[in-house]
């Protein structure tokens, strides 16, 4: 598979430059950039929200927000992490590693790419302006649940324009990674020997599809609740603000894996790469992958243990629940089958990934503990459910894409990054996050509510310690900002190899890799 | 098998307690003080040291070949991908791990579900934000306010033991009796919540929830709000006092005696001082959280009473909003939250505290006018 074809570089054909060739681009490079580029300005901002947070959480009393203020920054920090980083970062990943994966041109729908991508910065930008708008931003907690939701204000509305906005995003981001993906493989690429992080991509589109008109459903009858009259959730006039939850959650729990199976794929190609040995137990991969999937559309309402459901219920969703522990573990136990008598390396991206095996694993941990209904009713909606989601969003989702940030970075730049820094970064994000995170157990099960803004004495030291972390966490970020900045610029020329390890069709073209690529397939024996 | 999980629960207890008395650091879940509460302890128990154990055989493993199997170390990579027979193995070995942790659950779940035969019966309803409290056998009711001085919370006096987790007037309770819960809410989602009884229950408006406990020993417990339920939902503590039942049995006495001096306020004629003094008290209790207490209201959320069309326009258009509230926001209807002498003395007071000084003067009676109904009527002419 010879790229001399690529070897020049023709982004020229007549095409704009500067700001329009953002604006009206079709490439996947190019998308997949801005991707990235929206989810780093977006984590910037939704961290800092983090920090004002556990800054006014330091001591006791109210110091630096009051609590009307305070409920908008965990509503938008909540809103914005999810929708506005985790998941258009991990399209950034699909935009520019699918094709490269596969030995295909671009995406099988160019234009739409472009529309998916571009919609984005008009829901954030409707999300952070609401903040100035009478009454600030909304503050209903980013699970949206009615009543409280009905009684806001134009900045409640504008949040639902913006959900809806951001799920056109997805569902459109969806189909073309989907249609990709089952379309354009090169010839001889079965969907068997396909790299796991497109398989995990390819489950996450499903799940997207099938959940984000869900999510559309719901808010637009909190819409028309909140401005026609209707009453879906209002019990005065007929409805049931339970239902509310039930479709929020029959959506958010499979959001939940599609938060974290991009991260797998991730993983999943890292750690081969720095074992020097392939992936232990393929097949089972995507079974285990398939079968999270499938599960994630009935264990819905174990978010919901509190509101008072029939013994039945509360038993069918235990038991569901339970049951994904297994093709979780799967995956743990293959990762490390997968170093087990390899020959391991440990530059960055390995480092990431490894905490991601351990710190996910006691995320899951503490998931198992949750799924126990009687523990979860006496826990729910205090900090150790904060801290267990934040174990699998923070060492989990965000640890994966720090993983697959330096390890494509020196293809995507051509460059390979500064590896002190990178291990700066690591040692000081993981010792951070561990920091912030771990007290926060200790706090749920002695009592401590999520979502308030002062608290009672006994609860003064663990959030003190909390909070030192996650200012150590926040502020080591600017040091990856400071990596990808630097191998953008300049930096060691990197190898079209780049990693000894490193297997897949992205390793055969140069770094960094050409505007076009395989503009004929190669053939995969 | 049983009693061994039952000793490492007290210990842990133990240690948790013990911990608590040298400094404020609590590592599991607060001393139980109900049967539910201790088997939720023990669940919890036993699910940590089952994943403390497997966490110890995997990462054991992965950290083994961490050290051995370094490149550095000169360790030259296999090449096996797979293996059926441990594929098998460790997808069946979990499963019945599982199973193992279902059960013991399930039999929790199912007693937690259980609110058949109830000693004494207490509705509880959520507002924003406090909580109101309606005992079905012996007919008392009350609400039950955060008791922490703003001063407190603003950092202008010093904090006290109980900051946060105190409350104008607990809930009481007689020991060692089946105590069921009916839980509602009357504007938004509200849970309620005392983690070391072991009932937690989400307030849903519109809806009645059940929940139960049965306390084994004499003392105070609190907890707090746990479902986010707007601005103040970090300030409506919960606070259970648990008593012997010859105390309990006086409580109900005082309670009711207080009830029918209450009741008499509502066929009087008050003086303006009178209503001015009642009106401020009901309004720091009710009104200020949002309005503030200097009337001025929070810009774009909250409107300014001091000042406003409504203060300072029709009376009766005055006591019909505060009546009926205004629905979708977080405006409550106080008609059945508060007598009739309590709502005509706030509205008296918003009509003369600040710059409405409007000089009118209401009274309890034009309350129970406007409440409607023959009975009302009937009785407005009288009072005059």
């Amino acid at each position: 598979m010879s790229d001399a074809a690529h070897a020049h570089d023709d982004h020229s054909h007549g095409h704009p430059s500067g700001i329009m060739r953002w604006l009206t681009t079709t490439n996947h490079k190019d998308i997949g950039t801005l991707y990235l580029g929206f989810a780093f300005i977006m984590l910037f901002t939704a961290g800092s929200m983090a920090l004002l947070i556990r800054a006014e959480l330091f001591q006791p009393g109210l110091q630096i927000t009051n609590p009307d203020f305070f409920n908008q920054l965990t509503t938008l920090h909540g809103l914005i992490m999810v929708f506005g980083v985790i998941m258009p970062a991990f399209s950034g990943f699909a935009n520019w590693q699918v094709p490269l994966m596969l030995g295909a041109p671009d995406m099988a729908f160019p234009r739409m790419n472009n529309w998916a991508f571009w919609v984005l910065p008009v829901a954030g930008l409707m999300l952070m302006g609401s903040f100035l708008l009478p009454g600030g931003a909304v503050a209903g907690g980013w699970t949206m649940y009615p009543p409280l939701f009905i009684q806001g204000g134009i900045s409640y509305d504008l949040t639902i324009l913006a959900v809806h906005i951001m799920g056109l995003s997805s569902i459109m981001g969806s189909i073309n990674i989907a249609t990709t993906i089952l379309n354009m493989r090169a010839p001889g690429l079965t969907l068997m020997k396909m790299p796991l992080f497109c398989w995990t991509w390819l489950i996450t589109a499903y799940l997207l599809i099938a959940t984000m008109p869900v999510l559309a459903g719901a808010v637009t009858m909190l819409l028309t609740d909140r401005n026609f009259g209707t009453h879906f959730f209002n019990a005065a006039g007929g409805g049931d603000p339970v239902m509310f939850q039930h479709i929020f959650w029959f959506f958010a729990h499979p959001e939940v894996y599609i938060l974290i199976l991009p991260a797998f794929g991730i993983v999943s190609q890292v750690i081969p790469t720095f074992a020097r040995k392939p992936l232990f137990g393929y097949a089972s991969m995507v079974y285990a992958t398939a079968s999270i999937a499938i599960l994630s559309f009935i264990v819905w309402a174990h978010h919901m243990f509190t509101v008072g459901m029939p013994v039945a219920a509360q038993l069918f969703f235990m038991f569901s629940t339970m049951l994904i522990a297994v093709p979780t573990g799967v995956k743990v136990f293959n990762w490390v089958a997968t170093m087990w008598k390899g020959s391991l390396t440990f530059e960055t991206p390995m480092l990431f990934a490894i905490a991601f095996v351990c710190l996910f694993t006691i995320g899951g941990f503490s998931g198992l503990v949750l799924a126990m209904a009687p523990v979860d009713i006496q826990v729910h909606d205090t900090y150790y459910v904060v801290a267990h989601f934040h174990y699998v969003l923070v060492s989990g989702a965000l640890f994966a894409i720090f993983a697959g940030s330096y390890y494509w970075l020196p293809k995507w730049t051509g460059h390979m990054y500064d590896e002190t820094l990178g291990k700066w970064h690591f040692w000081l994000s993981v010792i951070g996050m561990n920091i912030v995170f771990f007290p926060m157990h200790f706090l749920g099960l002695a009592g401590m509510p999520r979502r308030i803004p002062d608290y009672a004495l006994q609860f003064t030291e663990f959030n003190q310690i909390a909070t030192v972390g996650a200012f150590i966490f926040g502020f080591s970020q600017l040091i990856f900002l400071v990596v990808v900045l630097k191998a953008i610029k300049g930096g060691a020329k990197a190898t079209d190899q780049v990693w000894e390890g490193a297997e897949g069709l992205e390793w055969t073209l140069p770094s960094p890799a050409p505007y076009h690529t395989f503009e004929t397939a190669p053939v995969v024996k | 098998m049983k009693s061994m999980w039952q000793r490492a629960g007290m210990m842990g207890a133990a240690l948790a307690t013990s911990q608590t008395a040298l400094a404020e650091y609590a590592y599991n879940l607060p001393e139980p003080a109900s049967q539910v509460a201790r088997d939720v302890f023990q669940l919890h128990n036993l699910i940590l040291l089952v994943c403390l154990g497997i966490f110890v055989v995997v990462f054991g493993a992965m950290f083994y070949s961490l050290v051995k199997h370094r490149k550095s170390a000169g360790h030259q990579a296999a090449h096996f991908h797979e293996n059926t027979t441990v594929e098998i193995i460790w997808t069946v070995i979990p499963f019945i791990i599982l199973v193992g942790m279902a059960y013991p659950a399930a039999k929790v779940v199912i007693d937690m579900k259980d609110t058949s035969s109830p000693d004494l019966t207490v509705k509880i309803t959520g507002y924003q934000w406090k909580w109101g409290y309606d005992y079905l056998n012996d007919g008392v009711s009350f609400y039950s306010n955060l008791s922490t001085p703003r001063e407190q919370i603003n950092g202008t006096a010093a904090k006290g033991e109980h900051y946060l987790l105190e409350v104008d007037e607990p809930m009481v309770v007689p020991v060692g009796k089946r105590v069921r819960l009916l839980i509602t809410a009357n504007d938004v989602i509200h849970a309620w919540w005392v983690p070391a009884l072991g009932a937690k229950q989400d307030a849903i408006p519109g809806f009645i929830r059940d929940s139960w406990f049965k306390a084994d020993k004499i003392g105070t417990y609190r907890g707090q709000c746990v479902e986010l339920c707007g601005k103040d939902h970090g300030f409506m503590p919960i606070v259970v006092e648990v008593v012997s039942e010859e105390d309990y049995a006086a409580w109900v006495a005082k309670k009711k005696g207080a009830a029918a001096v209450a009741a008499a306020d509502g066929t009087k004629v008050f003086e303006l001082t009178d209503l001015m003094t009642r009106g401020e008290s009901v309004y720091q209790g009710n009104c200020a959280a949002c309005h503030q207490a200097d009337g001025m209201g929070m810009a774009g959320v909250f409107p300014a009473i001091d000042g406003s069309k409504v203060a300072t326009g029709p009376i009766a258009d005055h006591i019909a909003l505060v009546m009926n509230g205004v629905p979708g926001t977080a405006m409550a209807a106080f008609a059945g939250m508060l007598s009739d002498a309590d709502i005509a003395a706030v509205v008296t007071y918003q009509r003369n505290a600040w710059n409405n000084k409007t000089g009118d003067l209401v009274q309890p009676a034009q309350i129970a006018a406007a409440r409607g109904g023959a009975a009302a009527e009937a009785a407005a002419p009288a009072a005059q």
